[in-house]
């Protein structure tokens, strides 16, 4: 297989380095790739069964069975004792002792200690996790606020920024150099020390509890500019020179030409634009505090109360979070990850 | 055309009118200020103007949250801040979790940055090497950073936790088990490590990027000279690769005296203030604390804006120079 | 230069939001909700019934977490921006907002006689009579005891009036006897460790009211939790986790590692669902010190907002939910202990199993040995910073990173700088 491969790669023959390089990109992916994987698998056990220790890999249930006029009991196994060995379904426990049944012989009640009977699991993939969580909340609601505020964000920030990338690398007017470093700077401030005063300004302009008051503090990006600037900066000027004496205007010289020129560098940004709102937590709990204005990730938070975390609906919320962009990573990812590099390096 | 790319291409259509009107009223490169008009304009109502009512809180005490409501302090909060009777020890501090959040800020940036580009780099590398599979274990690097930091967080939590994966494994194979969260030193290891593995993909990528923009006759020349492979890493790859690195620095450094999210979610700041950070301490006293104090958490804002300034020009500086 | 362009987008984002902006219909509550159990889905439910017999009003139900609404709501608040009624547990920093809703009842009378004690924890002070709000329920905190652990081990649990020497020895006996890893748990909680300081004899206020935290009392149940953490008594891993805030001990009681538990009456309905019969458990009786027995009172609240628009529906809503068999009726669904004086009298019939309805009639029972300081102690406005600065700091002696003493200092500074703030 080994050498199939290798021949007909052409990369000749391996040495100790590739079989090192290969290895350490195998355990590299179990790494990046295992804890979700994990997540996945947990988000499919029901709620007793995310408690038990050791956890298993697959999803168990305990087992039951349904014994004529006695209902539907608790499957154990016996572990010791005479019954060893017997599968029966347990009445009711008594302190120390457990009293059980014969599912064949119902009539006589079989009395155990704790520790003579142990459950008997099942393979079974707790869907109801998902299925609940769709019949207990507005779901789609939340679904739909996720994508509104994303596209939109993203449509927007590709506008303002691309303007403003375009006057910073095509134009020369004085102060431009500062406006240009007044930006930058503003990618060194942690949005946690805005919050307060932004969430004042929100409210005063009668953004919050809308999806506009997401998306209108986050469409202008000290990021989105720089990467637009620095790509732009490399279209060349005789361009724009041919238009104006086609008698272009400068806003068609901006729409018709360079946008459609920078098309790899709005990639990115909107690559970038889409992973910074789907993800975005902090601002939207404080803007968005009605429930019909959630976005998922506050719908994820609002399933840890003050005195309980009901970990399998998180774990199964947190994996229909993380489902639609990891989607669009797999569809895109060649795209997503050579416009991230060749931006990277401009 | 489609329908959908019709309405578009009319939409944007519009503001030719205007923006031709103020062409012929703007001279020069004037007509600059109205392309970069709203994006300044935006980042004036949610950037500038909140850092100056910063200003006022950092001005002011008390608990209320309308600035007209807040009693001016002059500089008493920066200097309830930087009250310690010996600066090394945190204990010695009036605020001393101001002062924890600081020591740990710096023990953090050290490691994750460091690791990370140590990381990243061998990454690169490896995927710059002949790799059956490259874009597939590019991407599977790539994959945790679309993540949101609160997913990031409650995955690893649901890992390290006591009932977790890794405690059953180390129960198998008869080790004793850890409470990976609740001691000290290993949170704080663990702090690092899942942001490391939050955001090591993109810095390996545009590391990546970097190499391969190395022209391939250079190690073709090398290879003829038969340089080691170590030498030739040393003397002729990072000499031309430190652009890339010079980016991971800057932005690594940026996002990492920055962090908040992850950590915040998987420790909470735990145990004690072992991985509490300067940003969970603005945060804490002036959102989630009982007693608000804006006033407090506007100086902490404050001195950490000033430090990230002061550290950005610096690098910028050294850029220059490389 | 700078002015136009910003002006120019001020009036933009304002005329393309004045759409957004979602104005408060006639007749219309908002509720911010949040669920311990069941406690919003059963309101929901009542709240229809309501609707039906009033189609003039609109009850809309918010669900959120507990954080979101302890942390955005004082800033909602503050910008005029907050919901009609909210639950919450934390009455004082939102007091300033708070709707009187005397003028608009019709019977305040009955309040006063039904919930007399608990309306008191939303006011400001002894001059202030105002009714501001509906208790969704009363919770008690009492130690719950895994018996199976008790029994295995051959130790009787401790009764009614053994001290929290005598529980601690007994605890440690189980730990030793059946190998598991602690002896008991305490939720990671101020209230928590309020009350075995109330019944260690800690003041908490000085006569005229002012907080004075660390006193005899307060050192001794302190001290002692220190050496339980050391010698493992205690499971310190719960508190030493967080750098602050709230942390459950039910996984560890429910997964069978620590022999008692300290938290109390809402966990009702989850011992019931989720304990099954992995292992018999009972409520113990408050243990006892040189201040008494006593646990502490809580709960959560309905509370009215005073930017209501519609501040006579939010009566009308609320006081239906107060009425006797609705609350009855109410407490039944969320298996809660009834915040009305009357209704702690009678047997509701919940639906619980007979260890649950077992449970239920202790942790009534514990009510009765509450201590006033601790009615008193949870309803002062600067209960909260107080607990806040307890948890933190006695869980930072108890990772090392600072002494006792040094934790008492904190305490006393924590507290005074508290006081101070909400001076100014």
């Amino acid at each position: 297989m080994g050498r199939f491969l290798t021949a007909t790669r052409g990369l000749g023959r391996w040495d100790w380095t590739d079989w090192a390089a290969h290895l350490y990109l195998i355990l590299g992916m179990l790494v990046m790739f295992g804890p979700v994987a994990w997540l996945g698998l947990s988000s499919l056990k029901s709620e007793s069964g995310l408690q038990a220790f050791p956890p298993t890999l697959l999803p168990y249930e305990q087992s039951s069975v349904v014994v004529p006029g006695r209902g539907t009991l608790k499957l154990f196994r016996v572990v010791s004792g005479e019954h060893a060995g017997q599968e029966l379904g347990e009445l009711r426990r008594m302190g120390l002792q457990s009293q059980l049944v014969d599912p064949k012989a119902p009539d006589t009640i079989i009395r155990l200690k704790l520790e003579e009977r142990e459950p008997v699991t099942r393979l079974r993939a707790a869907w109801e996790n998902y299925s609940e969580l769709f019949g207990k909340f507005n779901f789609f609601g939340y679904f739909w606020n996720s994508v509104f505020i994303t596209a939109v964000a993203t449509i927007l920030t590709l506008l303002v920024n691309s303007m403003s990338a375009f006057a910073l690398s095509k134009y020369r007017f004085s102060g431009r150099d500062a406006v240009f470093l007044l930006m930058l700077a503003t990618l060194m401030i942690p949005p946690t020390i805005v919050l307060v005063p932004n969430y004042l300004i929100a409210a005063t302009l009668g953004l919050t509890n809308s999806p506009w008051g997401v998306i209108w503090p986050a469409v202008a990006t000290p990021t989105g500019v720089f990467l637009l600037r620095q790509y732009m900066l490399t279209l060349p000027d005789e361009l724009i020179e041919a238009a104006r004496m086609d008698n272009a205007s400068e806003w068609r010289i901006y729409w018709r030409i360079i946008l459609p020129l920078s098309a790899p560098a709005l990639a990115v940004l909107a690559i970038f634009s889409v992973m910074w709102r789907w993800n975005e937590f902090l601002w939207p709990m404080v803007v968005l505090s009605r429930s019909e204005s959630f976005t998922l990730p506050l719908a994820l938070n609002a399933f840890q109360g003050e005195l309980a975390t009901q970990w399998n609906f998180l774990l199964a919320m947190t994996v229909v979070t993380l489902v639609p962009i990891t989607l669009i990573f797999a569809v895109l990812q060649k795209h997503i990850t050579q416009g991230i590099a060749s931006a990277g390096v401009k | 055309m489609n329908p959908l790319a019709a309405f578009f291409a009319a939409l944007m259509d519009l503001p030719e009118r205007p923006m031709r009107w103020a062409q012929q009223r703007l001279s020069g490169g004037r007509l600059g200020w109205v392309f970069v008009g709203p994006n300044l304009a935006i980042f004036a109502i949610f950037t500038f103007l909140p850092i100056a009512i910063d200003f006022h809180y950092a001005l002011t005490g008390g608990t209320q949250l309308l600035p007209a409501d807040r009693p001016f302090v002059g500089t008493g909060n920066f200097s309830s801040l930087l009250a310690c009777t010996d600066y090394l020890d945190a204990n010695s501090c009036t605020r001393d979790l101001f002062w924890h959040g600081i020591w740990n800020t710096l023990r953090f940036v050290l490691f994750q940055v460091g690791l990370m580009l140590v990381f990243s780099l061998l990454t690169a590398v490896v995927l710059n090497g002949k790799i059956i599979g490259r874009g597939f274990f590019r991407a599977v690097f790539f994959y945790p950073v679309l993540l949101s930091p609160v997913v990031v967080a409650l995955i690893w939590k649901w890992i390290l936790q006591r009932e977790g994966i890794l405690n059953a494994w180390l129960t198998a194979a008869g080790q004793p088990t850890t409470n990976w969260l609740l001691d000290g030193s290993w949170a704080f290891f663990w702090s690092v490590f899942v942001s490391i593995w939050a955001h090591m993909g993109f810095y390996t990528l545009i590391l990546l990027a970097g190499l391969q923009a190395i022209p391939a006759e250079i190690n073709e020349a090398s290879a003829m000279d038969a340089t080691p492979p170590w030498r030739h890493f040393r003397r002729i790859t990072l000499p031309l690769l430190m652009p890339s690195v010079l980016v991971v620095l800057v932005l690594g450094l940026i996002r990492a005296v920055q962090m908040f999210d992850e950590v915040y979610v998987l420790t909470g700041g735990g145990p004690g203030t072992a991985t509490t950070f300067i940003v969970q301490y603005i945060y804490k006293t002036g959102f989630a604390d009982q007693v608000r104090q804006y006033g407090l958490a506007a100086a902490a804002s404050l001195l950490l804006a000033g430090v990230l300034l002061v550290l950005t020009l610096v690098q910028l500086k050294g850029m220059k120079r490389g | 230069m700078f002015r136009a362009p910003a002006l120019a987008a001020v009036l933009l984002a304002a005329g393309l939001t004045a759409a957004g902006i979602s104005q408060a219909r006639a007749g219309e509550i908002r509720i911010a909700c949040y669920s311990d159990g069941n406690e919003c889905e059963s309101t929901a439910i009542l709240a229809t019934r309501f609707m039906k017999d009033n189609p003039d009003i609109k009850v809309t139900m918010n669900q959120m977490s507990f954080k979101a609404i302890q942390e955005s709501l004082p800033v909602q608040l503050a910008a005029g921006q907050g919901p009609d009624i909210v639950r919450t547990t934390d009455f004082g920093p939102i007091a300033r907002y708070m709707l009187d809703l005397t003028p608009y009842l019709k019977d305040a009378p009955y309040w006063e006689s039904s919930y007399g004690p608990v309306l008191d924890w939303m006011r400001t002070g002894p001059t202030d009579h105002g009714i501001y709000g509906l208790m969704t329920q009363l919770t008690i905190s009492a130690p719950i005891v895994n018996k199976t652990l008790f029994d295995q081990a051959g130790v009787a649990i401790p009764k009614a009036g053994a001290t929290w020497d005598d529980w601690a020895a007994a605890v440690k006996k189980v730990q030793v006897a059946t190998k598991i890893p602690f002896g008991m748990v305490w939720d990671r909680s101020g209230a928590r460790f309020a009350g075995p300081a109330l019944s260690m004899g800690a003041k908490f206020f000085t006569p005229d009211g002012t907080p004075a935290v660390v006193d005899d009392g307060f050192k001794a149940i302190a001290s002692r939790l220190m050496t339980w953490s050391k010698d493992g008594t205690f499971d310190r891993d719960l508190w030493v986790a967080a750098g602050g805030g709230y942390r459950d001990g039910f996984p560890d009681f429910q997964n069978g590692r620590a022999a008692m538990y300290l938290s109390g009456s809402w966990q009702l309905a989850r011992l019931d669902k989720q304990i099954g019969d992995a292992f018999d458990w009972v409520i113990g009786s408050a243990p006892c010190g040189p201040g008494g027995c006593t646990g502490m009172p809580g709960g959560a609240g309905f509370v009215a907002l005073k930017d209501s628009k519609n501040p006579a529906d939010v009566a009308k809503f609320l006081d239906f939910l107060a009425q006797k068999p609705v609350y009855a009726e109410w407490m039944v669904m969320t298996s809660n202990v009834p915040a009305n004086v009357q209704l702690q009298k009678e047997s509701l019939p919940f639906k619980l199993s007979p260890a649950g309805t077992a449970a239920m009639k202790a942790f009534v029972a514990n009510a009765a040995l509450l201590s006033p300081l601790s009615y008193r102690l949870q309803g002062a406005p600067i209960s909260r910073p107080i607990f806040g600065a307890m948890t933190d700091r006695v869980s930072q002696a108890m990772s090392g990173q600072m002494s006792l003493d040094d934790a008492y200092a904190r305490i006393t500074s924590d507290v005074a700088d508290a006081v101070a703030a909400f001076k100014k």
